[in-house]
């Protein structure tokens, strides 16, 4: 089959794929690049520096912004992928039957639904539960998080549990182990990278948020998106580049630190 | 040899009474009922699809019969659990748990029944003896040979010490030698330990190898069952005997029946005699079976079928001879060639075939 299609030898292919790389990473390059700018100005370079990160780091509003962030992001992954593993287990582990293909669509319909529907909806009904309650804290915007990372968090670990051998569950009880044991000694092991990339997914998509968390956080709860998007309006500073950058190199991080997590060592078990 | 280990070494018998199972619309096992004895290695022979998987899978409780039931040592097991059945099962495609090492599987049975360790320990390592592994335990088993990871699926199933221990074509993905020797491995491992073995297989070789009895099955039902001397050479229905190895079908009239024979005339007009199955009274046109080797070439007029030689087909042990008889059909005749030297015979050659006395059966029709 040394002569199959590739699309590797289509003229222009590579040209193509170059210019597309160029396109997508220029926007962040020069961000990256001017968040360095010793002036003050995000369009004109006046030479290196680092004072803008240092700025940053000083900046209360920010490091407040950021720690908040990562702890709703955190707590709504948890949740998250909690629920979509037990969705994910209950939707691929029965017999198929009328309502299964319902149930799908019910659990990824945070996808499809408009983010502003749902910023809107979730708006009217906390501010009902907050004249109630009296609570104000950010356990809103945690469940708010929550409900629409779950579906980010569902797909992988369905995919993972789809492309499992059923055959080892199936060992696994001949060899005696009660539906439980079969979970927690055979099912949850081999489900680890998925429920661990569905984490990873879940907590960077809260990480990111803008549109739901502008409109449920209550005074002084902007996370670091929405920090961003209110300084926007004002002067804007190769701060600005330096957060962004700063946010950037902790997303991939993030996502190089799970990605070796949920490496399997045994690498031939698919 | 390892120790053997007989401690009270008691295979489970298993009944099956009146079992019918259906998926949907399609029924996969129509009304079979057979005894497994204790201490015995069973086979259930079949084409794919004639349901023998599924029979497995009822005794193993991954399926419950439609109608129907199964029972061990005369106890009803037909709607337990599978983890509340004492039978194991080493599955076609092994299902090792790739996230734990030889060791680990072969004791997770034991560890799910809650046995100390020291236990697990012993009996593992009797295991790994057992088949083999000595010194594999902390493998991981996704670094092992197929015939390796075949031998700790062996394992992992023994080590709870089943009543009956269940085999799901486990030798069809290895290559032909290693099949070979695995074949006498299970006998040995049958014998040693006393468990009972039911064995599911597509292979009439490895069934006749290996079983003290075989159910040949097809579409849902059992066929014959017998010892593999009985299936081979005293086939009591065409499917059975076209099945099981090379046959030559034969038109016959009964002549007379005394005791359990029967004469039979061929088409040559030549008498033999033929037995036939339990149950049957052989009367007019009948169909008998004459196994290629139960048959031999001779000049002209020495035998009973009188033809010429249409193709000779040499396969180092033996020769193939497929002769054209005066009635028309095609007789193949199987000769071993115990000498050195050619057969002897040439295409086109007008020749006898005699008959060896009492090889000829009557089939059920």
């Amino acid at each position: 089959m040394a002569k199959s299609f590739s699309i590797k030898r289509q003229p222009g292919f590579a040209t193509i794929a170059m210019l597309c790389f160029f396109l997508l990473y220029l926007p962040i390059a020069t961000l990256v690049v001017y968040s360095f700018n010793s002036g003050t100005s995000i369009a004109t370079w006046e030479g290196f520096s680092l004072r803008w990160f240092e700025s940053a780091w000083n900046n209360q509003q920010v490091m407040e912004a950021s720690w908040r962030s990562l702890r709703i992001a955190a707590v709504a992954a948890v949740i998250a992928t909690a629920c979509a593993t037990l969705a994910a287990i209950a939707t691929t582990r029965t017999a198929p039957y009328r309502g299964l293909t319902f149930k799908y669509s019910i659990i990824n319909m945070p996808l499809l639904v408009p983010e502003i529907v749902t910023a809107v909806a979730l708006l009217i009904l906390f501010s009902r539960i907050k004249v109630w309650t009296g609570y104000s804290g950010l356990g809103y915007l945690i469940v708010a998080h929550a409900a629409f990372c779950i579906p980010f968090a569902y797909m992988p670990i369905r995919a993972r549990l789809e492309s499992m051998d059923l055959s080892l569950e199936r060992a696994a009880s001949d060899l005696y182990a009660s539906s439980f044991q079969t979970f927690r000694y055979v099912t949850l092991p081999l489900l680890w990278p998925g429920i661990l990339a569905g984490l990873m997914l879940a907590f960077v998509i809260s990480l990111d948020d803008v549109v739901i968390t502008e409109f449920v956080k209550s005074g002084g709860q902007d996370t670091l998106p929405t920090y961003m998007l209110g300084q926007l309006r004002r002067v804007v500073t190769p701060e600005m580049n330096a957060i962004s950058t700063a946010f950037l190199v902790l997303s991939l991080a993030i996502v190089t630190v799970f990605f070796f997590l949920s490496r399997n060592p045994n690498k031939n078990n698919e | 040899m390892t120790e053997t280990r007989t401690t009270g070494a008691h295979g489970g018998a298993i009944g099956m009474h009146g079992i019918k199972k259906w998926f949907g619309n399609f029924q996969a096992v129509n009304d079979v009922s057979l005894e497994i004895r204790s201490n015995e290695f069973f086979t259930l022979l079949g084409p794919s699809g004639c349901g023998k998987t599924t029979l497995l899978r009822m005794i193993a409780g991954f399926e419950l019969p439609t109608e129907g039931q199964v029972l061990l040592d005369g106890t009803d097991i037909s709607r337990l659990l599978p983890n509340q059945r004492p039978v194991n099962t080493v599955f076609q495609n092994y299902a090792l748990f790739p996230h734990l090492t030889v060791a680990e599987n072969i004791g997770f049975g034991l560890k799910m029944l809650g046995k100390p360790k020291s236990e697990i320990d012993s009996v593992v390592g009797d295991m790994l003896k057992l088949v083999h592994l000595d010194g594999r335990g902390n493998n991981p088993v996704t670094q092992l040979s197929g015939g390796q990871q075949q031998r700790v699926a062996l394992a992992r199933a023994l080590a709870p010490r089943p009543k009956v221990l269940l085999l799901d074509e486990p030798l069809s993905a290895l290559d032909l030698k290693l099949r070979k020797s695995m074949q006498v491995e299970l006998k040995r491992l049958q014998t040693e330990t006393g468990i009972t073995f039911v064995f599911v297989t597509h292979d009439q070789e490895e069934a006749l190898t290996m079983s003290d009895r075989i159910a040949v099955m097809s579409t849902g039902t059992v066929r014959q069952i017998g010892s593999p001397w009985d299936i081979y050479d005293r086939p009591s229905e065409r499917f059975v005997a076209d099945f099981i190895g090379e046959t030559n079908f034969l038109e016959a009239d009964v002549v007379s029946v005394s005791g359990d024979k029967a004469r039979v005339r061929l088409s040559s007009g030549a008498e033999i005699s033929a037995t036939y199955p339990e149950g049957v009274t052989p009367q007019g046109k009948v169909t008998i079976v004459i196994r290629p080797e139960h048959a031999r070439l001779g000049p002209p007029g020495s035998g009973v079928l009188e033809g010429a030689i249409h193709t000779i087909v040499y396969l180092g042990t033996d020769n193939h001879f497929h002769v054209t008889i005066d009635d028309g059909k095609t007789f193949t005749v199987r000769q071993q060639n115990a000498n050195s030297a050619p057969c002897g015979f040439s295409v086109g050659e007008r020749i006898s075939v005699a008959i060896n006395d009492d090889v000829a059966q009557i089939l059920r029709d």
